[in-house]
């Protein structure tokens, strides 16, 4: 499973950051950026989460 | 688990997660979702944002999406009456609806400003109609005066200014954002509108708004008079519990409910700003009116409710943010405020990081334009950390920042 990042519509509030740590992280721009593109087995529930977590639905996953 | 009925009350964000998960969790009872605006469910932080600089609205959902694959029968329009607990039953006028599961998430409603009601230009900011007379009297560039300096109003001074508009906040208090961030905290965030061009009054109250049909000028209690086109009040909101007076669930401030969001009533569950809840993680009842308590809570709730034998708890730090001119204010856990540390940055710059201590834990965080670093301590605050485990990270984060 690969995240994918909508980047017109994040604004960098880093829910998903808080979520899933291993995968997301706001940077010292305020940009997010993908820790990794490929979600593990581990990883797979705080993802789900940060994406139904996200105010502005920028993320999804694709299999 | 056919044939039983999920009956959902309030078609916002809690309302609208409640639907969709009961539908994930393989629910395939119906499911109705009472609203009492005629809109589908939309999303409500932007009405104080983007939206009145003139961005686009849509629906969280299409029709269709909700009434074909979701199969939510919708009835909105008009807002529930009365619970029967007993016949299991909730009224919306004249309609009844019977249900098995009951998730409540009416939410809460703007205070408004005590005899104000015949003028026209006065107006609160909690829905889609309400925000879009707001934008459409900045269209017109009103003189604007904002009653209370929280973060709706703080927000509606913002999009006014970006506009170049003239605009007043008034504030009851000697200073703003106490209870949401402690007195220091709420003085620091304030000063941003000094800094951007809008007038903060705090310590006077508004003694009469005046006006011949419409608005015309506010009275303050100080003898200050303002002119006005457009006043907006944003002094809070309170749950929305009107229509279950004599239904027999715990009300306090908000439905009362355990950590599973239950309300001890078999069946009835709440979700949202309406919810008084258990929260695990601070030991505590809370009620909420965040974006992100409303989306997992209004989830947990439907699960719950559907399922109350394997109910789990609702845990969170709480999380919200608010957009003031071109900075991001942050805060996440809770603001219990036994002493606040500034870690990073200047209370009196464009960018700064206070933590919240009670006890010896880390208890909250506030940012200003720290959109690197709230995350990860609201992750510390969730795992439990000390408040000496805070100052450490503050100090390896700064240091690393240093070397850079």
């Amino acid at each position: 499973m690969k995240i994918i990042v909508d980047r017109s519509a994040c604004t960098g509030l880093g829910i998903c950051e808080s979520l899933a740590p291993n995968c997301f992280e706001v940077d010292d721009a305020g940009d997010l950026i993908l820790l990794t593109e490929t979600v593990s087995e581990e990883d797979l529930e705080g993802v789900r989460q940060a994406i139904e977590g996200c105010p502005t639905e920028a993320l999804r996953l694709e299999s | 688990m056919s044939g039983r009925r999920l009956v959902v009350v309030g078609a916002s964000l809690a309302g609208l997660r409640a639907v969709e998960a009961a539908r994930k969790s393989g629910f395939d009872g119906s499911v109705v979702l009472i609203g009492a605006e005629p809109h589908l469910p939309y999303d409500r932080p932007p009405l104080s944002k983007a939206f009145l600089d003139g961005a686009d609205l849509p629906a969280f959902r299409t029709e269709e999406v909700l009434r074909d694959e979701l199969g939510v029968r919708l009835a909105l329009g008009a807002p529930a009456t009365a619970l029967d607990t007993a016949a299991r039953v909730v009224r919306a006028g004249e309609r009844e609806f019977g249900y098995d599961a009951l998730v409540i998430a009416t939410g809460a409603a703007a205070r408004t400003l005590p005899g104000t009601g015949g003028l026209t230009g006065v107006h609160t900011l909690r829905t889609r109609d309400d925000a879009l007379a707001v934008r459409s009297a900045l269209d017109d560039g009103a003189r604007t005066v904002v009653v209370g300096a929280g973060f709706i109003g703080s927000e509606v001074a913002s999009a006014a200014r970006k506009r170049g508009l003239d605009v007043t906040i008034v504030e009851a208090l000697p200073t703003p954002l106490v209870r949401a961030v402690g007195a220091a905290m709420g003085r620091a965030c304030a000063a941003l509108h000094a800094r951007n061009g809008t007038t903060l009054r705090c310590g006077t109250g508004v003694a009469a708004v005046e006006g011949d049909g419409r608005v015309e000028r506010v009275r303050l209690t100080d003898g200050t008079v303002l002119p006005a086109d457009l006043v907006v009040a944003g002094i809070g909101a309170v749950p929305a519990t009107g229509w279950l007076a004599g239904a027999g669930l715990p009300l306090d401030d908000g439905v009362v409910c355990d950590e599973t969001l239950f309300t001890g009533v078999p069946g009835v569950y709440a979700a949202g700003d309406v919810a008084r809840w258990h929260n695990p993680a601070f030991g505590r009842p809370m009620r909420l009116e965040h974006w992100t308590s409303a989306a997992e809570q209004g989830a947990v709730a439907a699960r719950n409710a559907l399922d109350p034998a394997n109910a789990k708890p609702y845990s969170t730090v709480p999380y919200f943010w608010s957009d003031w001119y071109d900075s991001r204010i942050q805060f996440v856990g809770v603001p219990a405020a036994e002493e606040v540390r500034v870690v990073d940055g200047d209370p009196g710059g464009h960018r700064f990081v206070a933590l919240y201590r009670e006890g010896d834990r880390l208890a909250g965080a506030l940012t200003l334009n720290g959109q690197p670093q709230i995350m990860k301590y609201r992750a510390l605050i969730m795992r439990g950390a000390s408040w000496a485990d805070g100052l450490e990270f503050a100090d390896r984060r700064r240091a690393a920042l240093k070397t850079a």
